[in-house]
């Protein structure tokens, strides 16, 4: 047991959900579910968090943006996809500017599956993901090696 | 250097933003000069999967356009076939329509206060706002089975009926919603810190906004009288609406406008309980969509506008969307100019962007 597990930090991103999913996300904050109990806080820097939740699937224009998110997180970090369109593209996987789920660009450890999935859902995705983030420290922890998943986006593009 | 220029990329990913919005902002110093949006990010290509589609399926995709108004989009969607061919809706139908769609006014505009709220570093009101949304979710639950996307609408009336008792439920919730915006309401109106945000930011003229094109809130607070539901679709025919209007133009005047409509929708729900006609609440419509149609709908952020198209087939020729949010873009860009790169969160959600509506 450690602060992670005890207090994960959580950053959202929006990647091409229909907004029904961060909602719902959003809906865990507030009093009625209230997700600080859990000692979960949502931050708005990835660098300052340790799971990662997204929802909706991957397009072309966002996919840097994802991965540039994911790779500024500090290890041992983990990821939660929301929704149908998070694990497959859902309804939307027909579509010409959509990739995928967020699995085919980031390793993702939890899928909450529904469209959207309700509140309670979304919590207990992130309490398991909080609960994986231990078993990846004591990993590093027994010597095993870190890799990076994904490489950093490079250089951001010009404006 | 003092007059250089720079530019800020403002998003996607923000903390103050629930979607990815970008804004290219270009300061001097701390003032911003000129704004530049960049979408794309939620762009997945809704209106070439619906030609794909069949026109049945089709309702659960529109839904989906956009999560906080997907009654509404249906709505707009299912008109427009029903135009198409023919078809009476019953008029149980169509006071449920109009429940539905004053819900997730209610739910929307709640969503909204709070992510304003948020945006001027007002959490507790934030908190409030959303507890509040809570009971509208839950009664929205309780009638379809869904406490968002809840799929009630297809072509020729509604899915599901509700029953006295739920209607009884449906009453207790909206008053006890007005009770909760009895405590919210002088807070956005007269709290002095409120006002310091608030106040003046992001005015625009009502020429400006006549002239961009603006819909909904956002016209309405510049004292254009507009409203799409007094044109009568749905049950709006029997329930009269009137455009609420404040005159300022700015924030202030915005949150004034979604304040105000609250209470509006508060009381449109109850009418339609008290009026609900007893019947049928569908009829089976039979044959393929032929013929093009324009269907309007009034969203919780301004008029819809669905163009489909059909060619006697079961599958669409065309489906196009015009979405509130990017009719309300135009007037967002004028907004900004002159504005502190601290406001523009604040004036940004005033308009209560939906990106999701947006790119589609």
């Amino acid at each position: 047991m450690n602060c992670r597990e005890k207090s994960p930090w959580i950053v959202h991103f929006n990647c091409n959900s229909c907004n029904g999913c961060d909602i719902e996300f959003l809906a865990c904050l507030t009093p009625i579910y209230d997700v600080e109990r859990f000692g979960i806080v949502h931050v708005g820097n990835p660098k300052h968090a340790d799971i990662l939740v997204v929802s909706g699937a991957v397009n072309y224009r966002n996919v840097r943006v994802l991965k540039n998110v994911y790779a500024q997180m500090p290890s041992p970090k983990a990821v939660v996809a929301l929704g149908a369109c998070g694990a497959t593209g859902g309804i939307m996987a027909d579509c010409y500017n959509v990739l995928g789920g967020v699995n085919q660009v980031i390793p993702v450890d939890v899928f909450v599956p529904g469209c959207p999935p309700r509140p309670e859902a979304i919590m207990d995705g992130i309490l398991q993901a909080a609960g994986l983030l231990n078993v990846r420290q004591e990993d590093r922890n027994a010597g095993a090696e870190v890799r990076l998943t994904i490489q950093p986006a490079g250089e951001p593009e010009k404006v | 250097m003092p007059g250089s220029k720079s530019i800020i990329p403002f998003g996607p990913q923000h903390p103050v933003f629930p979607e990815p919005l970008q804004l290219r902002l270009m300061l001097e110093d701390e003032k911003v000069v000129e704004a530049l949006p960049a979408i794309g990010y939620v762009h997945r290509g809704i209106e070439k999967l619906a030609e794909k589609k069949e026109y049945t399926q089709n309702i659960f995709l529109v839904e989906r356009i956009c999560g906080i108004c997907s009654f509404m989009h249906a709505l707009a969607y299912c008109q427009g076939i029903e135009m198409l061919m023919n078809v009476t809706v019953p008029d149980r139908a169509r006071y449920l329509r109009v429940i539905w769609s004053e819900l997730h006014r209610l739910h929307s505009h709640l969503l909204w206060l709070g992510l304003l709220a948020d945006s001027f570093g007002f959490e507790s009101l934030f908190m409030q706002a959303w507890r509040s949304r809570e009971a509208v979710l839950d009664i929205m639950e309780a009638t379809t089975g869904g406490r968002i996307i809840i799929s009630t609408c297809i072509v020729g009336g509604v899915r599901r009926d509700i029953s006295e008792e739920l209607m009884a439920e449906v009453l207790k919730t909206v008053d006890a919603l007005e009770r909760d915006l009895e405590i919210v309401r002088p807070v956005v109106f007269d709290d002095y810190s409120v006002k310091q945000r608030l106040v003046g930011t992001g005015r625009i003229t009502s020429e400006q906004a006549y002239d961009l094109g603006s819909v909904g809130p956002v016209a309405r607070a510049c004292g254009i009288a507009r409203d799409f539901r007094e044109t009568g679709y749905a049950a709006y025919k029997e329930i009269k609406v009137t455009p609420i209007t404040e005159t300022g133009g700015d924030a202030y005047a915005r949150a004034r406008v979604r304040i105000r409509e609250m209470y509006q929708s508060i009381d449109i729900v109850r009418q339609a309980v008290r009026d609900i006609p007893v019947g049928d609440i569908a009829v089976s419509a039979r044959g393929n969509p032929e013929g093009e149609v324009i269907s309007r709908v009034e969203q919780p952020r301004g008029e819809v506008i669905y163009y489909i198209k059909g060619d006697g087939t079961k599958n669409l020729e065309r489906l196009r969307v015009r979405t509130p949010t990017f009719a309300n873009m135009a007037p967002l860009l004028a907004m900004l100019p002159g504005c502190e790169l601290a406001n523009v969160p604040v004036i940004v959600l005033s308009i209560d962007p939906c990106i999701s509506c947006t790119e589609r």
